[in-house]
């Protein structure tokens, strides 16, 4: 049941429990328990929304930083993850296969602000070996939502 | 100057248009409506399955293909009659015929078995286009009323008490557009012991064949002891794999009966679209998951918009089949027309009168949930509205 909670919420996180309820066929009380459970396991983390700014002319400015470290012995990555994590510039944090170790989305309001975030704050750490920042141009989609189409729907109003 | 009509046929005349033609447009017209209205899928078709048309595309195959179909698809459907729903013995080169949807196959079982003044019995409320296609062949069609008591089921008594000498063919379209009701096998049997003996022939319209909740399968009356001789099944791919723009279905049946509508379909068709038939192998043969995963999210929407119009005081049926819900909206204390011409005027949401699928749908609206669960709240919350100012 968690599994088709999380399912059901990840899409809608607007549902309400009676609603969900409804949806799954079971009580709300269950699905209240379930949803406290799953909170309190730290499966569900939070709700953001999903905004194109650049349609109000505020757009800000977004990079990805593939970063390569040295990792600590004993800690590995998690050390340095961790650490990079911490700055409030950096919006996601991977741990990643293939040519680099870290992928970092930072934003900022300027491409300066984006600059100094590299050269004062992750360049000096001890354990980055090296980092390469590539501007985002534009977003198209963002954790499955289209950025830029209309939302209409090509079916007609009514058909039989 | 030309007096049309006189010229175009009486019969198409008198066909009445479809009577919420009027409503349509309005809706059409009208901006930021908020649509519950349309019979088609929301999803698009899956990825591999559009790339298989793709890939026939280069690789150049934009000619007809045989008139019946290209044998490989004759005979995945077959596979897939047999492997979903037990139906056995059809043979792929006589007994299978693609079509140009579900519609055109539905279109040529009725003229390929009616002759004027045979009667058609057709269960209703029920999808518009039997009626209007038994009285092009001359039939005469013969609505059997269904209730909701019985979830909108037919039973054997309501199918006995309307066949007389001349009754030819009964339509049996479950899963149901527009209620959303189902046959189950026990129900099935019921019906076959009515027609046991008789020469009575079925059209079993099973286009939702695949959408089926609360873990009941479709059962197909094809299967039911007795019945595979006089039956012809009608289905297709728009429905369960989101195909409605492919314009591809199909006819199973006795090879008599498809051969007559081969010749048929010969002559006005030549042959179903030729890219959408390689589209269609790839769905039978890789597309179960696709159909499980719709199926699952139908699912869901299903029981919450059954919870919201029994919340909003609307009776609903729980509906096991189709992507339809049919709440009766006689509390309101309008008809079916007067509730969606109000509904939408004074709060932009679309939905379709009861009526629509004959007499007997009065007091009912056709609602679809082929829309995502924010959209069916927010129509749900303009009804809850509507309601409200109905009752004040
Ligand atoms: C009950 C029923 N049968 C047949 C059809 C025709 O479908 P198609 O011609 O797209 O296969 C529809 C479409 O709405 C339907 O609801």
């Amino acid at each position: 049941m968690k599994k088709e909670i999380i399912n059901l919420l990840e899409k809608e996180p607007q549902l309400t429990n009676a609603e969900l309820a409804a949806m799954l066929g079971i009580s709300e009380e269950e699905v209240a328990a379930q949803v406290a459970e799953l909170k309190k396991m730290g499966v569900i983390r939070g709700q953001k929304l999903i905004v194109n700014r650049e349609l109000i002319g505020d757009s800000k400015i977004t990079a990805l930083i593939e970063i390569k470290v040295t990792p600590k012995s004993k800690l590995g990555f998690d050390a340095i993850a961790h650490q990079i994590a911490e700055f409030e510039e950096v919006q996601s944090l991977y741990l990643m296969s293939g040519g680099f170790d870290l992928a970092v989305t930072v934003t900022g309001n300027t491409f300066h602000d984006v600059a100094m975030f590299v050269a004062k704050r992750l360049s000096p750490l001890e354990s980055v070996v090296s980092t390469a920042t590539h501007f985002i141009l534009r977003p198209y989609k963002e954790l499955g939502i289209k950025m830029n189409d209309s939302g209409t729907d090509d079916r007609g109003i009514v058909s039989l | 100057m030309i007096d049309y009509s006189k010229l175009i046929n009486k019969t198409i005349q008198s066909v009445k248009p479809s009577g919420i033609r009027k409503y349509f447009d309005i809706a059409a017209e009208m901006d930021d409506v908020i649509s519950l209205g349309v019979g088609e899928p929301d999803f698009k078709t899956p990825w591999h399955i559009r790339e298989a048309a793709i890939q026939s595309l280069n690789e150049g195959k934009t000619r007809y293909t045989s008139n019946s179909g290209i044998l490989e698809l004759r005979d995945e459907i077959c596979k897939y009659y047999e492997r979903r729903f037990g139906v056995k013995g059809y043979n792929y080169r006589t007994d299978c015929l693609v079509s140009v949807g579900g519609s055109e196959a539905i279109d040529l079982a009725v003229r390929c078995l009616i002759n004027p003044g045979d009667e058609v019995l057709i269960p209703e409320p029920s999808f518009v286009c039997y009626t209007p296609i038994v009285a092009m062949s001359g039939g005469v069609p013969v609505p059997i009323r269904t209730v909701v008591e019985n979830d909108f089921r037919l039973t054997g008594d309501e199918l006995r008490a309307a066949i007389t000498p001349k009754t030819k063919m009964l339509i049996l379209p479950y899963p149901n557009n527009p209620t959303g009701g189902i046959m189950r096998k026990e129900h099935l049997e019921e019906i076959a012991e009515v027609l046991r003996g008789t020469d009575i022939m079925i059209l079993s319209d099973e286009i939702y064949a695949e959408l089926t909740y609360g873990g009941i399968s479709h059962a197909s009356i094809a299967a039911v002891d007795g019945m595979f001789e006089r039956t012809v099944i009608v289905s297709g791919f728009s429905k369960a794999y989101s195909m409605t723009g492919w314009r591809l279905g199909y006819a199973l049946g006795p090879k008599e009966v498809i051969a007559a509508m081969t010749k048929l379909h010969q002559y006005a068709i030549m042959s179903a679209p030729t890219n959408s038939q390689y589209a269609a192998i790839e769905a039978l043969r890789n597309g179960d998951d696709d159909v499980r995963d719709m199926l699952k999210e139908y699912d869901a929407r299903r029981r919450f918009i059954v919870d919201g119009f029994n919340k909003l005081g609307l009776a609903c049926f729980e509906p096991n089949g189709a992507f339809y819900v049919f709440p009766c909206i006689q509390s309101s204390g309008l008809t079916s027309d007067e509730f969606c011409e109000k509904l939408l005027y004074s709060k932009k949401v679309a939905v379709v009168p009861g009526n629509a699928f004959g007499e007997c749908g009065e007091g009912f609206i056709r609602v679809s949930y082929c829309y995502s669960i924010s959209h069916i709240k927010e129509a749900l919350k303009r009804i809850g509205d509507f309601l409200d100012e109905c009752k004040g």
